[in-house]
């Protein structure tokens, strides 16, 4: 049976259309639909339920290094109060999943990761745990809101003590009381390509902290946002999306994710081996812009000099562009920009190229 | 809108005074599929089949199809969609996606009030 989030009674009142998604009752829209939900984000502010995310604890004396040999990307330099986005990879390079690490405490980590993966990362980080750590599932004790856009600093202020709101990107507040009664972690992070923040408070105070934020947002523009915006979101600004872009046997280097892969760094992290010793990548992630007529979406066959040449990963019609594209796999001699390819999409080739990602870029 | 007949996949028909019909999709289909960005129109002279898909019509979560109400000849489709797909959000009850001539057949079809209980039914 599907769970539902702490915000669901919310949700149904704000009239949200609830889908099932990763095993959680979750909106996937409100009545307001997914373009003016996306617009918001882009131009004033949104906010999300992302409850259904798991949050995992690793602390003691080896977290770190059980970290650093989990992971990819090098944790080693970080400092208390600070984010890192890394993939996690099995270890033939493949993604187990990728993730948010929070250094909470010099010896105490949280780890925030997929729903739809949670069990599966539980099970793999407990089977390669080193040393002197401890581990906790503390899915159940966070809700988790996503509160969205070029707005969102300007909506906090009016909730939460300045000094208390992170300023750099993936930076974040262990402990900061909004409205002077409801702690959370406050964390400057998102999946939706703009600025905005994430908040982390127990479940009893999720639906409350969700009124708050949407009351005191309201004259910005501020709205609630479903699943369907938060994918398209995240898709034009190229951001990838487990499952889709990357799996348990594509690496993150095929999926353009080598800034988060670092291969020098000390440890012998799990999956190394197995990317030096695959050398030269063959395939890479790329953009597709539609230049004929259609939406080319997910699992469509790319083909270029009559060839197949890949695959599509995810795609939609982008609200803010105001045009289709689409994620793909492709070989990697044809992932120059501009190339002509063409997608096959129900029976039907529609005409592509290859574009620069990502397709959205916000202006700092 | 007693003129209006309504099939179980949430299409409607109008009949024209010529015997073609018209076909559109219903305010209630409107509202499950969200905002539509693209519609894959037939093209004039194709034949249908009731029953048989005919359209599809891309909201930006997905892509879903449309069955058409009767079987017969394409006579007419409505390019402003081509453009304006949303119209079919804005108006669903003038936004006709094509006329059909040489009706041979057609879809159960229900009433607008046969329609409503249907609705109400499966919801």
């Amino acid at each position: 049976m599907e769970k539902k989030t702490p915000l669901y009674e919310n949700h149904v009142a704000w009239k949200g259309k609830i889908v099932s998604f990763a095993g959680f009752l979750l909106p996937v829209q409100y009545e307001t639909g997914v373009i003016k939900e996306h617009m918001a984000v882009r131009n004033d502010c949104g906010l999300f339920d992302v409850s259904h995310m798991g949050e995992l604890r690793i602390a003691g004396k080896d977290a770190l290094h059980t970290i650093q040999m989990l992971v990819t990307n090098d944790c080693s330099k970080m400092a208390p109060g600070q984010a890192k986005y890394s993939p996690m990879c099995n270890e033939e390079g493949g993604v187990v999943d990728d993730l948010l690490v929070y250094k909470l405490e010099e010896e105490e980590y949280l780890i925030v990761v997929n729903a739809a993966n949670k069990e599966k990362d539980a099970a793999w980080m407990k089977a390669h745990l080193s040393g002197n750590v401890e581990f906790d599932d503390l899915s159940e004790k966070y809700a988790q809101l996503a509160l969205q856009g070029p707005k969102a600093e300007r909506i906090l202020e009016r909730i939460c003590e300045k000094d208390k709101i992170p300023q750099k990107y993936y930076t974040f507040t262990k402990e900061c009381m909004i409205d002077g009664r409801i702690p959370c972690l406050l964390s400057r992070t998102g999946y939706t390509g703009e600025d905005g923040f994430e908040l982390y408070c127990s479940p009893n105070d999720a639906a409350e902290l969700w009124e708050l934020l949407l009351l005191n947002g309201k004259e910005d523009g501020l709205i609630p946002c479903g699943l369907g915006a938060r994918d398209t979101l995240r898709l034009e600004a190229a951001m990838p999306l487990y499952g889709h872009e990357m799996d348990d046997e594509v690496t993150p280097l095929e999926t353009g994710l080598s800034f988060a892969v670092k291969l020098q760094k000390e440890e012998d992290f799990i999956g190394k081996k197995a990317m030096l010793k695959k050398g030269r990548q063959e395939r890479t992630r790329v953009g597709l812009e539609v230049t004929g007529r259609g939406i080319i979406r997910e699992h469509c066959t790319i083909f270029a000099d009559g060839k197949e040449i890949g695959v599509s990963t995810s795609g939609t019609h982008c609200p803010y562009l105001g045009k289709a594209v689409a994620m793909a796999l492709i070989e990697k001699t044809y992932a120059e920009i501009g190339t002509a390819v063409m997608a096959e999409v129900r029976g039907r080739m529609v005409e592509a190229k290859i574009c620069r990602l990502p397709f959205y870029k916000r202006e700092k | 809108m007693a003129e209006l007949k309504f099939t179980k996949t949430h299409e409607w028909v109008k009949y024209t005074e010529d015997g073609k019909a018209k076909v559109g999709l219903t305010e209630y289909a409107q509202q499950q599929l969200g905002d539509l960005v693209f519609i894959n129109l037939p093209e004039e002279g194709d034949c249908v089949t009731v029953e048989d898909t005919f359209c599809d019509v891309e909201s930006v979560k997905a892509v879903s199809d449309v069955y058409s109400p009767l079987t017969g000849t394409i006579a007419r489709v409505n390019e402003d969609l081509l453009d304006a797909p949303e119209l079919i959000n804005e108006h669903p009850y003038e936004a006709w996606i094509a006329e059909i001539e040489d009706i041979t057949e057609t879809a159960e079809f229900l009433s607008e009030d046969e329609y409503e209980t249907f609705i109400k039914s499966e919801a």
